[in-house]
């Protein structure tokens, strides 16, 4: 069997499939340069393509597709907000999700199995009648549980009357899923090539060059290039890259710590949060549980753990599933995340005139790549902000009309 | 666990203190015009670098500066919030709402 195998791995009638195509020498100018090969900018360029017409395009990435937050977040797919704006957003993104699959032609493993929200007090009780009635009004499957349905949806919850933070009721969320991050990244980057887009991996941006608030080129290590549009989708590093090109963001940069565990036994079906315990739980296709939590307590680029966070993230979930106490941990890591004042992402226009940000995706932008590269298209080849998007640009600060989700996140950061 | 040296209290755990972000200058709200006082408000430096900032240790309520690098997770340097700032603020009414 092993010999059967090499034989057909060196033979020349079966060549690997190449889904990303090398890097080819930088051209001198693009219509449009995507800073960032992760999902975003994969979807954006996949957008502009097949979608917008515009081919001639450039990814850039310092290091390669799909290998920053992209790989990193834990694929959490919901659309239970709190806002119309943003869940009218979100629902079309889960949309795009399930049909993801078969749009591009590669597995991206999507399921939608649910998504369940504890809660632990009286003001998440409040919060959450909110959600599913905001949620419902937008056409999005969402109800609030009592503690007898829990039980129902999840049996090994721990359901204690007497714990530290019993639970007393939850938000059920039939649209929630998830799906495997990496396919995201790589489905959008081999289509968008297959039509005609150019990933450089490797390829860092060190200088946006400018004149009459336009860009005019995108300096990196491999040469200069000229474009008539540049976007920016560096979720994680977007002060840094927007600094380039002299615009000042209102975001701050926090680790976001995750692990995952050994494969188990299918126990649970939905992806279950608290956002009062400050933690969420999913189990993969492979039966390995992801536990994720919430931000890092201050500002750091960095993508370390820390043993600190890691222990009150395994005791909180040991609250909600004691029996994993026992189980052991395969795998811990950290992102990098764009924590905006809102909760919501900063997308569209920039003060100048062909630059535009995807950015300020904080811990909710694995759940709305395709939607943003949907829009993120639309607005670069037509010049204007879609209505879907208008919500979330850069000038609602200047005019304080901030899109507040700070209640609707998965675990509160 | 991290140690932080708090200028009061001497090193105690990471735990203790909380973050209250870059230290910034306060533009002078009677003659700075919205989109400026906008940008106080809400925008952030976000260096990737070395930052001053300011920390409390909060069992003491007690704040300070801190210059830290906010890539490798180093603290450089703590000390008092007088070694700063030398001269009481006066906070009496502006020009415009004098009139």
């Amino acid at each position: 069997m092993p010999f059967g195998l090499i034989k057909y791995g060196l033979s020349k009638r079966y060549p690997a499939r190449r889904d990303i195509p090398p890097n080819k020498e930088l051209k001198n100018s693009y219509d449009v340069v995507v800073i960032g090969a992760g999902g975003h900018g994969a979807s954006i360029a996949y957008h502009l393509a097949r979608y917008q017409g515009i081919t001639n395009v450039a990814v850039l990435d310092k290091g390669y597709v799909g290998g920053g937050n992209t790989g990193r977040n834990t694929a959490v797919i919901r659309s239970n907000y709190i806002t119309p704006d943003s869940v009218n957003f979100y629902k079309e993104s889960v949309d795009l999700y399930k049909q993801l699959s078969n749009e591009l032609g590669y597995n991206m493993l999507y399921s939608q199995r649910g998504q369940l929200t504890l809660a632990h007090s009286d003001a998440s009780m409040r919060t959450f009648r909110l959600r599913a009635e905001v949620n419902k009004h937008c056409g999005v499957r969402s109800e609030m549980v009592d503690r007898d349905q829990i039980r129902e949806i999840v049996p090994c919850l721990n359901l204690d009357q007497y714990a530290r933070f019993p639970i007393i009721g939850g938000l059920w969320h039939l649209d929630g899923g998830t799906a495997r991050h990496d396919s995201v990244a790589w489905g959008y980057a081999m289509r968008a090539s297959q039509l005609g887009v150019e990933f450089h991996q490797g390829t860092e941006v060190t200088g946006i060059q400018k004149s009459n608030g336009r860009v005019t080129a995108i300096d990196t290590n491999r040469g200069t290039v000229h474009c008539k549009d540049a976007v920016q989708a560096v979720a994680g590093m977007s002060s840094v890259v927007a600094r380039m090109a002299g615009i000042r963001l209102p975001i701050r940069t926090f680790p976001l710590q995750a692990m995952v565990t050994q494969p188990l036994k299918r126990f649970v079906d939905p992806l279950v949060s608290s956002a009062a315990l400050h933690c969420y739980i999913s189990q993969t296709a492979r039966g390995e549980v992801v536990i994720g939590g919430g931000s890092d307590p201050y500002d750091l680029y960095s993508t370390r753990s820390t043993l600190e966070l890691k222990e009150g993230l395994i005791a909180h979930t040991l609250e909600l599933f004691p029996f994993m106490s026992e189980v052991k941990l395969l795998r811990q890591w950290a992102g990098m995340t764009d924590m905006t004042p809102d909760y919501s992402p900063i997308m569209g226009e920039s003060p100048l005139q062909n630059y535009w940000l995807d950015a300020g995706w904080g811990t909710w932008g694995f759940k709305a790549t395709p939607v943003a590269g949907k829009r993120m298209a639309e607005a670069i080849a037509t010049g204007r902000m879609p209505e879907q998007i208008k919500p979330f640009g850069l000038a609602r600060f200047e005019t304080y009309q901030l899109s507040n989700e700070a209640g609707a996140t998965a675990a509160s950061h | 666990m991290k140690i932080m040296h708090c200028p009061l209290n001497g090193p105690r755990n990471i735990s203790e203190f909380v973050s209250g972000g870059e230290v910034t200058q306060m533009p002078e709200p009677s003659d700075t015009d919205d989109q400026a006082w906008a940008d106080y408000v809400w925008m952030h430096n976000n260096t990737d670098g070395i930052v001053t900032e300011w920390w409390c240790h909060v069992p003491s309520s007690y704040w300070f500066l801190v210059e830290r690098n906010t890539v490798t997770d180093e603290i450089l340097r703590t000390y008092p919030a007088r070694e700063r700032y030398r001269e009481r603020k006066s906070f009496e009414a502006g020009p415009e709402e004098k009139k």
